[in-house]
């Protein structure tokens, strides 16, 4: 029933809001819809927290520890964006970057992207998986072009492109994934359900699921942006509106790796070997690698932020390819902290660059001078993004390189290369922007508190003290992915 | 009808499928690509109610009604109009000379031929010799997304490539399950009045659909 609520609020809200239109109230909407889905999901994280993992919809819906954890996530973020985006979206309107129409577009199509993920997270059928996947792609592209500008439209047409390219390599491996498990399990529907696959996939032709684990280690990675499928991840978040960059970055980039995960899974049982796992550690660092050293040369601000996130997914999935409990841990961890704190940075970063009318860093100064919170939050975001105690990235990172030092200890001076690198990159940058007089072109603009105090600080407590029931969660989760 | 036959029509219809993937890789005019696009979906369609026949599996009927009405009215229809609207009458442009795509596309035949040679041995179904066909034409159709610079001829080369993933299902494993052909077939009708919103927004921006003039964003400049 609950899940229900979760999916079915956004999917209302996205009919509502598409014919409530430009209205004065659509923003309000959007924020209740979202806030609403919120409340289902911690409703839903606590029945899983004390049944523990539950079907519904005859098998068609499957919540575990994992995927619950990151529905939370995923409609909590979703919430403070929208709550972000009521103002900054106005004010997008007022500057004329966007008109009325495309704002009715905005936002019901939020509101789908919502459903889409969420719907990728619970379902139980592989298949279904993908779908989402694609709905979720398909959703945000036109986001991304929203500003009608000719860089906005080369964006999304490389978004629609690259990722539409890469998603059907995802599918080809669903279909050989489908093909080893009706063997097993017959065929029909049920063959395709994860909890009936994961049961069985000892079972499963091994040389099948490794030749499928590379179709969908290239089509969700695609998604992932991991490096050298990266391509079309900083053109997309530099160009759409920044609610949007920080829901892709925070959001849709931890639900693909999340579809990786699940196929790692069922590949690893079958192939009782390391292989699936060496092949996302390897994607991983060079993702770290070539992000870092990407990110020194960029001049736009939401650009860099991006190779940013390009880099931290490259931790994640470099940490569920090392696999182990504390890897595993870290990787959870981080998925949690790294959204939490980009899509802070984000919001800072949306409001900066609307004070100075510009995306471009060396115009942009002064930012404590001229609105502490802005100058701050970014501040703090960035100490937090950069792995600096005491915030929860920290925690996960460290989580992460001890696993690497114990396991992959050859790795390891390449892992602490990259975060380094993107350290001293990250911080060169935001001290120029935050310090100093106010320039010329700066305006002083009323901006959301909410949003970033609350992220920055749940990433604060969590680096301070881990609450019990989420490490609890997170114990959970590491057993199933065993 | 006899097993055996089945199976030869099966690969007889495949390699129809695999000639219209070249057919579509070295074919210039914008009409002529939207015409053979058309003929793969029909002879998709036609492959799998036979194979649905043979199988007898009743949910392949419902594929290949879907396949045929999607592909071989709905999407080329919409193409055609789009064509006919913005008014594109220029030939395209390959970044490759076609001799040289014809080569790299039978690599890529034998690549996938390769590649799918133990997944296909492991196979009983009467349609396992055409998982390489399959694989092969969605390859071709990435080949093709790479080597054409208009907006419609890689969306020509997506939608072939979809075609080539359809061709898997059913090759691999009579079709995936009906919730998920059902959901895939929304994705591509979605995927479609989202490409035909982006021609207008290229065309009206770029005042062409030539994907070459988008090139501003760079790295490092």
């Amino acid at each position: 029933m609950t899940l229900l609520i979760l999916l079915g609020v956004p999917l209302v809200a996205a009919l509502i809001l598409a014919f409530v239109g430009e209205r004065k109230l659509a923003p309000e909407i959007n924020i209740f819809g979202s806030a609403a889905t919120c409340a289902a999901g911690f409703m839903l994280a606590l029945q899983v927290y004390e049944q523990g993992p539950m079907m519904a919809g005859g098998k068609f819906f499957f919540v575990d520890a994992f995927n619950v954890y990151l529905a939370v996530l995923t409609s909590f973020v979703s919430m403070t964006t929208a709550v972000f985006s009521r103002r900054y979206m106005r004010r997008e309107v007022e500057h004329g970057r966007v008109g009325h129409v495309q704002m009715r577009f905005y936002h019901a199509m939020f509101q789908l992207f919502i459903f889409a993920m969420l719907l990728c997270l619970l379902t139980n059928n592989i298949g279904v998986l993908w779908i989402a996947m694609e709905l979720a792609t398909l959703s945000t592209v036109l986001l991304v072009s929203l500003y009608r500008t000719p860089t906005a439209i080369e964006a999304a047409w490389k978004y629609f492109i690259l990722c539409g390219v890469g998603i059907s390599q995802a599918l080809f491996g669903t279909v050989l994934l489908y093909f080893a498990a009706e063997k097993v399990l017959g065929e029909g529907g049920e063959a395709l359900l994860w909890t009936n696959l994961s049961q069985v996939s000892g079972q499963l032709e091994p040389t099948v699921l490794s030749l499928a684990f590379v179709f969908l280690m290239v089509g969700y990675g695609t998604k992932v942006g991991l490096v050298p499928l990266h391509n079309w991840l900083p053109d997309a978040h530099s160009e759409g509106p920044t609610p949007i960059s920080a829901v892709l970055s925070g959001l849709l980039l931890n639900i693909a790796l999340y579809a990786l995960v699940r196929c790692k899974v069922l590949v690893d049982g079958a192939t009782h070997s390391h292989q699936a796992g060496n092949i996302m550690m390897g994607f991983g660092l060079l993702s770290v690698l070539v992000a870092a050293f990407s990110l020194l040369r960029q001049k736009d601000i939401k650009r860099m932020f991006s190779y940013s996130s390009i880099e931290h997914m490259g931790i994640t999935t470099f940490a569920f390819g090392l696999g182990g409990p504390i890897a595993t841990f870290g990787a959870l961890l981080h998925m949690l902290v790294h959204s939490l704190a980009k899509s802070a940075i984000f919001f800072t970063v949306g409001h900066a660059s609307q004070m100075h009318r510009t995306q471009d860093m060396d115009k942009i100064r002064g930012l404590f001078k001229g609105n502490p919170l802005v100058g701050w939050g970014m501040m703090f975001g960035v100490m937090a993004i950069v792995g600096m105690p005491p915030f929860g990235i920290f925690t996960s990172e460290f989580l992460i390189l001890t696993a690497t030092i114990k396991d992959a200890p050859l790795l390891t001076p390449f892992l602490l290369l990259g975060l380094g690198v993107a350290f001293a990159g990250l911080f060169r940058k935001v001290q120029q922007m935050v310090s100093g007089d106010i320039p010329d072109n700066q305006r002083s603009l009323k901006v959301a508190h909410l949003p970033v105090l609350l992220h920055m600080g749940l990433v604060l407590i969590i680096g301070l003290y881990l609450p019990d029931f989420l490490s609890r969660w997170f114990h959970t989760a590491v057993e199933l992915l065993k | 009808m006899n097993l055996q036959i089945a199976a030869q029509i099966n690969s007889f219809l495949a390699a129809f499928v695999l000639l219209t993937a070249f057919a579509m890789l070295v074919q210039k005019r914008i009409y002529s690509l939207i015409h053979i696009f058309a003929w793969q979906g029909l002879l998709l369609s036609i492959n799998t109610a036979i194979v649905g026949y043979v199988a007898n599996k009743h949910h392949l009927y419902i594929s290949s009604i879907m396949t045929l009405s999607l592909k071989v009215f709905v999407l080329p229809y919409i193409l055609h109009v789009l064509v006919v609207r913005l008014k594109i009458r220029k030939e395209v442009e390959t970044l490759v000379n076609i001799p040289m795509t014809m080569l790299i596309g039978l690599a890529l035949v034998i690549f996938s031929y390769h590649l799918m040679a133990p997944v296909s041995e492991l196979s009983h179904l009467i349609t396992k010799s055409t998982l390489a066909i399959a694989l092969a034409t969605v390859l071709i159709g990435l080949l093709m997304m790479i080597t054409r610079k208009h907006a419609v001829t890689q969306i020509i080369g997506f939608l072939a490539m979809e075609n080539g993933l359809f061709f898997a299902a059913t090759s691999a494993t009579y079709g995936m399950p009906l919730v998920v052909e059902l959901g895939v077939a929304l994705d591509v009708l979605i995927a479609a009045f989202i490409f035909g919103i982006f021609f207008f927004h290229i065309h009206t921006t770029f005042d062409s659909l030539d994907v070459e003039q988008m090139a501003k964003l760079k790295e490092g400049d």
